[in-house]
């Protein structure tokens, strides 16, 4: 077996890989490894040609291909080094060993101080959730024809339907109308879009795509290739009326049902998951149930911005390259962040108070949307933290920022309340 | 005439409100800050996009993502299409290297997003 020694494991070269590994090399970790399973860095970017990155981190609207660019310039310039073609099977929190297969190499062990978890996420298919139907050719997850259409060169159809208003969904029914195809419609079983406004402008009303709110595929038609879908608008418990449904005529479905953190490693580790965001717990150093193994990005819970993953992942290279070093040794006091009204889930999950002068930003994502309303941290009857917000939204991501010193007992609550 | 735009500027998406007659804007109510302000006039006399698209490599079964290095007026978008379609590159190619100059009169170029070793 071939055996590599680091400081820092990075597993994975996406976004959240690459900016993980320049701040652990910029700590001062003198050897980073990433370990990524494509051809090459970049991650689901590669495949994102579409620009609306990089507004927050560098105040310019990027592509996919121009923003992790910058990070894999950054990346080579700074002396990360990187394993392409290798795929990791196992990740060992006890000893640090990471074991995995490289075209290259053959079966190799990693030895490193610390790991970062940054594999990010997979999409959802139709039998996550579950469409009743014939299973002919044509049924794709709006990510999977994204990739066939802008790296491959294959184009997945002609008449497209779209299940879901999740982002890539929209960003697909833009691409693939640019290539000639009709989307006849987008169905979407919420009574509100999944993902951002922009997308909704720029990707649906500026091409005349029907956008089918509180609506959603009943059926799939079709034998050796889908014929049609039937389309149902859905109660206030979002059961479909089935007398109302539609036989809509398409060649192709995309499925933009929503991302899922892609886990396999960390539960076969042993490191604790959060059941609602389906990814490791962390704290403000982005530090897993186990001390030695950190977590960034969508591995973490599912970003709406790359912006938002660069700079998590930043915050856990920093301090895996720390802990590599002995320097997050301290011992920690932990408060536990708990959801109150109209909030989803909280991330980080726990906050060490011991980190002196720390602010941290507490991720979280509402139930439902609302208008005219303010983000609250408190501690007990205590609000330690206070902004306005003229809307809030699922599909948006909120946080509020809170300074370590100013977290007393053994909890903090972040909830949503209606301004008078 | 009054139109609702939705402001694309930052993910906050205000909707805004514009009142106005072709190029001539008379009021903008709704936006959140000064660049939904100007968005929303433009976008209400002169709506505009980054285009982005593949282009081609020859020789090499690979393709190279392209954008607008500006927008592009809405209405011309299939036609710098068709254009960008029928254009190839060879490799090697930098990034922000011109693909299509001045594509369609509109004195935007079309450059390459990634570097592509030769």
């Amino acid at each position: 077996m071939y055996n590599v020694k680091c400081d820092v494991a990075i597993i994975g070269g996406g976004p959240a890989g690459l900016a993980a590994a320049i701040a652990a090399k910029e700590e001062g970790a003198e050897k980073v490894l990433i370990l990524e399973r494509d051809n090459a860095l970049g991650g689901i970017l590669q495949q994102c040609i579409h620009p609306g990155f990089g507004l927050t981190r560098f105040k310019e609207e990027l592509t996919g291909p121009e923003y992790y660019g910058r990070f894999v310039d950054k990346a080579k310039e700074v002396g990360v080094d990187y394993m392409l073609d290798t795929m990791v099977l196992e990740v060992n929190h006890e000893t640090n060993e990471v074991i995995c297969t490289s075209s290259r190499y053959g079966l190799t062990q990693v030895q490193a101080k610390s790991i970062v978890l940054a594999m990010g996420c997979r999409e959802k298919t139709r039998a996550s959730i579950m469409v009743p139907g014939t299973r002919p050719a044509g049924l794709y997850t709006a990510g999977s024809a994204q990739r066939l259409v802008n790296r491959q060169n294959i184009m997945v159809g002609k008449k497209v339907v779209i299940l879901g208003s999740g982002d890539i969904g929209m960003i697909m029914a833009r691409r693939m109308t640019l290539e000639g195809a009709k989307v006849v419609m987008v169905v979407e079983l919420m009574d509100y879009l999944a993902g951002l406004t922009r997308n909704r402008v720029q990707c649906l009303d500026d091409f005349g795509i029907p956008l089918k709110l509180a609506h959603t595929i009943t059926r799939i038609e079709g034998n050796e290739r889908v014929t049609g879908v039937w389309v149902a608008p859905v109660d206030e418990k979002k059961q479909p009326i089935a007398e109302k449904a539609e036989l809509v005529e398409c060649d192709t479905v995309l499925f933009s049902v929503g991302l899922m953190p892609e886990n396999e490693l960390t539960r076969k580790a042993g490191i604790a998951i959060n059941p609602i965001t389906n990814g490791p717990a962390v704290n403000q150093y982005m530090q897993t149930s186990a001390p030695s193994v950190f977590a960034c990005g969508n591995v973490v819970h599912v970003n709406d911005l790359v912006d938002n993953v660069s700079e998590e992942s930043s915050r856990a290279g920093k301090y895996a390259a720390r802990y590599a070093m002995g320097k997050l040794a301290g011992e920690q006091k932990t408060v536990t962040c708990v959801t109150g009204r109209n909030v989803r889930y909280l991330c980080p999950q726990t906050v060490d108070a011991n980190e002196e002068g720390g602010k941290v930003s507490l991720y979280f994502r509402v139930l439902q949307p609302e208008l005219g309303v303010k983000l609250i941290a408190r501690c007990g009857d205590e609000v330690i933290a206070s902004t306005k917000e003229f809307r809030v939204n699922p599909g948006e991501m909120c946080h509020v920022n809170v300074a370590t010193e100013k977290l007393t007992g053994d909890t903090v609550t972040v909830e949503v309340i209606k301004e008078d | 005439m009054k139109k609702e735009i939705i402001c694309t500027v930052c993910p906050r998406g205000c909707h805004i409100q514009v009142e106005g007659e072709g190029d001539k804007i008379l009021s903008v109510e709704g936006q959140g800050c000064k660049r939904g302000l100007e968005y929303a006039s433009a976008e209400f006399a002169h709506p505009v996009r980054i285009l982005t698209t593949l282009v081609k490599l020859d020789g090499q079964n690979d393709l190279l993502p392209v954008r607008s290095n500006k927008p592009v007026p809405k209405e011309k978008l299939f036609d710098c299409m068709e254009v960008i379609r029928a254009a190839t590159v060879k490799a090697p190619v930098n990034r922000y290297d011109v693909v299509v100059a001045n594509i369609c009169g509109t004195g935007v170029d079309i450059v390459a997003t990634k570097a592509i070793e030769g």
